[in-house]
């Protein structure tokens, strides 16, 4: 996992309005696609739990990207390339990376990767309040953070329902090796 | 459906390009990130999915077409170069690409792999390389580590050289070459935009973790860099670059400007049957 996922660029985080908006959209919607693409894997590899879980964390995600369509209002949200949107790091910072999956994972694993996932979301949109010249791009990341936060404490919620599981979680009887 | 540049008109999405069909992928493999790097590639071109066609053989990774909603083609094992070929020269104005693993593009279909290169027909060949066959459990392919002992097949390793797709598609006359990583699938989709607009054969190798038979890939993400130079027009100094590469730098090599080859259609055939007359016996 890249260890910056969360920052916007070094040397500042002086968004525009639009920038904002636009970094957000992407954000918000690469979360939703990614949870999807998650749940199916574990609906392929028969994990129903979590693959439940990963559904639901989609729809919050898919409401996500509805606030933010909000928060522009009538103006359109620009598109920005996705290679040009400027965080460190080489992933969104919401968005868990694919190779973060197992097919035996716990709702406990599902549960941290979205914690963590939440805490980068926050910390982005928290950076960008801190550092941004324009009083209103301060107020929507502060926003954005805010956001993100309830998230992160709905998050801890539901992980606290979950223990972390024993050490041999992974144990395969069949494993798919040539054993 | 997102928004364009200019805010205007409704664009096709990523999403807009993936089908109903749920991957069957190891969960962690390296190829759902070059499904998603490529799904954004085509969102970026905008290009309509039924002006674009997916071609591949057979592997973990030539499945791909199914899960895109493009026009595809799951061929057979090593073939895919030769269909992809045959399809852009009779159907010049879709965009083809053909996709696949290091198995099926340089052990069976290797002999495909020099020809396509040296034709240059204007089709994008992608490479999700792994460096192991891993739908038929784990055997060394042509870019295996000669030490790599995992399999019960080479237990010592396989022992040989590896392949380096890279020089032999300089080699051989490839148009574009470039090399990405599954760790940056924004970068590769990047690179797919440049691979797919660039005239000619673009050959892009992607290094995609088998997470289940090369498990120590995962790695690949902490390793891989930036190669330090920009891209090339002179084929020497891609070659002279290619001396000192380790396999994990990641970027465009090579961007030739040889005239794809395209063959004159107006003397074909109006349907097939006209084929088979001349066959008749
Ligand atoms: C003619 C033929 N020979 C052998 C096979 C068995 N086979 C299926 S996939 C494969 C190798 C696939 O390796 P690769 O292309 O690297 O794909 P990966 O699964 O690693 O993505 C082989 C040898 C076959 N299907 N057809
Ligand atoms: S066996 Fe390897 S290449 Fe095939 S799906 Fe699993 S991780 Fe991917
Ligand atoms: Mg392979």
């Amino acid at each position: 996992m890249s260890a910056d996922r969360s920052k916007p660029p070094a040397g500042g985080a002086d968004y525009t309005v639009d920038e904002l908006l636009a970094h957000s959209l992407a954000i918000e919607a690469e979360a939703e696609e990614r949870y999807t693409m998650l749940a199916e894997q574990m609906e392929v590899h028969n994990n129903d739990e979590v693959a439940k879980l990963f559904r639901r964390l989609a729809e919050i995600e898919g409401k996500h990207v509805a606030k933010v369509q909000a928060l522009s209002g009538d103006t359109p949200i620009p598109h920005i390339a996705p290679w040009d949107l400027r965080w460190q790091g080489q992933s969104s910072p919401e968005a868990p990376e694919f190779d973060d999956l197992h097919y035996l994972m716990t709702p406990h694993h599902a549960l941290e990767l979205a914690l963590q996932g939440e805490c980068y979301a926050a910390e982005f949109f928290a950076d960008i309040a801190a550092s941004a010249s324009d009083a209103t791009v301060r107020q929507m990341a502060e926003e954005l953070a805010q956001e993100e936060r309830e998230h992160v404490a709905l998050v801890e919620k539901w992980l606290a329902r979950y223990p972390k599981p024993d050490r041999n979680w992974a144990d395969d009887q069949d494993p798919p090796g040539q054993e | 459906m997102s928004v364009d540049t200019e805010g205007t008109t409704a664009a096709l999405a990523a999403r807009d390009y993936k089908s109903s069909v749920k991957p069957v992928w190891c969960p962690g493999c390296g190829d759902f990130s070059v499904l998603s790097a490529l799904t954004k590639a085509l969102a970026e071109m905008q290009l309509p999915p039924e002006q674009v066609a997916v071609i591949s053989g057979i592997g973990c990774s030539s499945r791909i077409p199914a899960y895109l909603n493009t026009y595809g083609f799951h061929g057979v094992h090593g073939r895919a170069l030769p269909l992809g070929v045959g399809l852009k020269v009779a159907r010049p104005e879709l965009t083809v690409l053909v996709s696949g693993g290091d198995g099926d593009g340089f052990s069976i279909g290797g002999n495909h792999f020099l020809h396509a290169c040296r034709r240059n027909v204007d089709i994008t060949y992608i490479v999700m390389d792994n460096q192991v066959y891993g739908m038929t459990k784990g055997q060394a392919s042509p870019t295996t580590a000669p030490d790599w002992s995992l399999s019960k097949l080479t237990p010592e390793g396989p022992g040989i050289n590896p392949f380096y797709p890279l020089v032999i598609a300089l080699a051989s006359g490839a148009n574009f070459i470039a090399r990405a990583s599954t760790s940056d699938p924004n970068g590769t989709a990047r690179m797919l935009v440049e691979a797919i607009r660039h005239p000619g054969f673009s050959f892009v190798q992607i290094l995609s973790p088998c997470v289940t038979f090369q498990p120590e890939q995962r790695d690949w993400k902490k390793l891989v860099r930036p190669a330090p130079v920009a891209a090339t027009s002179d084929p020497a100094k891609a070659a002279r670059r290619l001396m000192t590469d380790d396999n994990l730098f990641v970027g465009i090599l090579y961007q030739g400007s040889r005239e794809p080859f395209q063959p004159r259609l107006e003397n074909r055939l109006e349907h097939p049957t006209e084929l088979e007359e001349q066959f008749a016996v």
